[in-house]
């Protein structure tokens, strides 16, 4: 769930941002509809705006009892410590890990390996190799995203959110390859974001990109897919998940 | 009646502190939910949850710098009975020694050790929702929960048992898993019942009425 305090948002290819409505109504849906976890990404991040999302997280912390990631201008162990006593149990950080790869590390070290999840956004090379870009996929970084995965992994982070540049928004499908890259290079578990558009691309990610998790927004924000169909088409290919 | 989630510096207790207080008025036990790190309060309280996230040692020694807490905790819990409640690496604290960043002692209430997963293919963190099989079905803290139910799991390091009437619920990781250990008033989850929906406010609520 993208958010830009008050409302849930959704990025729209060529068309801006447009608003989905409230985040707290969203989440308890998706919560009664048997969600697994929620992810929130402030994608504004201002000081100003990091305040407004902890109402929003605080709020979820007391309605939802599932686990809560919440991303979005995470740069310093106090950001954490704020998120966390708010209520999320783990924070997703991307921009500021590429900035200062230690901050993977003294995360990991003061709030143990669970809580930090390194976000990745790839982007396809010509090479057939994927670039890791921070700032939503605005900026370079240079590095490659599978090493950069990796490297994170030794840092301490125990969970990737890895979202495909490529595919965000198209609803063509989750990038497999990225997928499989990442999650083949890597221990740790890998949540898949980024373009899911039916169900057999879920299905798709999991089994050829050995996805441990995904993460779907706009075709449950807009209601074109609903968990029942995702849980239905997942058991046909044996794929576990969580009966609700 | 108070029940008091001891906060010796480890990890989220607004999450298990929140669904206490649902649980509490869900089931209508009424009483209070203290976070504390004060072993006075601790010693006073009916009821104990000892959370626990992050690794072994470091939360063995948080525990262990509060003062007076171990002893308020034997007191409460080894001497006059109180219902205790261990979460995750709270349940890992229950045996007698882990593994975890070299070999630390536990506050040895089941007798056990705490050891490093080893799923084989499978990855570490188990992190995520996995099922549970019930080994007692008629311990009133799992009281409706049921073979097959899902629950939220993260750890990397697993409780074994030396007793195996001390384990309570099991899940499948590679191996079969301790999901919940305990005997007489003392009962942890491997899992976090405050993550895990409807089952784990059930498991809560359970607890909150539990008179073992």
């Amino acid at each position: 769930m993208d958010i830009k305090a008050p409302n849930l948002i959704k990025g729209i290819h060529l068309e801006g941002l447009r608003v989905v409505g409230d985040p707290r109504e969203h989440a308890q849906r998706y919560y009664a509809a048997g969600a697994d976890e929620l992810l929130y990404i402030d994608i504004v991040a201002s000081l100003y705006e990091r305040n407004t999302i902890g109402d929003l997280v605080r709020y979820t912390a007391e309605n939802v009892f599932i686990p809560l990631t919440v991303g979005g201008g995470v740069r310093s162990l106090g950001d954490v410590e704020g998120l966390l006593k708010d209520g999320a149990d783990k924070v997703a950080i991307n921009t500021a890990a590429t900035k200062n790869p230690d901050l993977v590390r003294d995360v990991s070290r003061r709030f143990g390996s669970q809580c930090m999840v390194l976000g990745i956004e790839g982007k396809r090379r010509g090479d057939g190799t994927w670039e890791a870009l921070r700032d939503n996929g605005r900026e370079h970084t240079g590095l490659d995203a599978v090493e950069w995965a990796r490297q994170c992994e030794d840092l301490g982070a125990g969970e990737i959110l890895l979202t495909s540049v490529d595919q965000e928004g198209t609803r063509r499908g989750f990038d497999v390859d990225l997928c499989r890259a990442v999650s083949q290079a890597v221990s740790i578990p890998v949540i898949i974001s980024g373009g899911m558009g039916t169900t057999q691309h879920l299905v798709d990610v999991v089994k050829s990109g050995k996805a441990d998790a995904v993460a779907v927004a706009d075709a449950l924000h807009y209601d074109r897919i609903s968990m029942d169909a995702m849980r239905d088409a997942a058991a046909q290919s044996d794929i576990h998940m969580r009966s609700s | 009646m108070t029940t008091a989630i001891i906060d010796y510096g480890s990890g989220n207790l607004r999450s298990v502190a929140k669904a206490f207080e649902r649980a509490t008025s869900d089931v209508g036990v009424g009483g209070d939910v203290v976070v504390t790190d004060k072993a006075e309060q601790v010693a006073a309280a009916d009821r104990i949850v000892l959370p626990g996230v992050g690794a072994f040692a470091d939360c063995r020694a948080g525990l262990f710098a509060v003062p007076g807490m171990t002893d308020a905790l034997e007191a409460a819990v080894i001497k006059n009975g109180r219902p205790f409640l261990g979460i995750c690496v709270g349940m890992q604290l229950l045996a007698k020694v882990g593994f975890e960043h070299g070999e630390h002692t536990g506050l040895g209430w089941v007798d056990g050790e705490v050891v490093e997963l080893t799923p084989g293919d499978l990855k570490v963190p188990h992190m995520g929702w996995n099922n549970l099989t019930i080994r007692a079905p008629d311990h009133p803290v799992l009281a409706g929960i049921n073979t097959g139910d899902h629950a939220y799991f993260v750890h990397s390091f697993e409780l074994r048992c030396a007793n195996d009437r001390d384990v309570l619920a099991t899940t499948e990781y590679g191996d079969t898993l301790v999901a919940a250990a305990g005997h007489d008033n003392v009962f942890g989850t491997q899992f976090h019942p405050e993550k895990s929906q409807a089952i784990g406010l059930r498991l809560i609520a359970n607890f909150l009425q539990w008179k073992p």
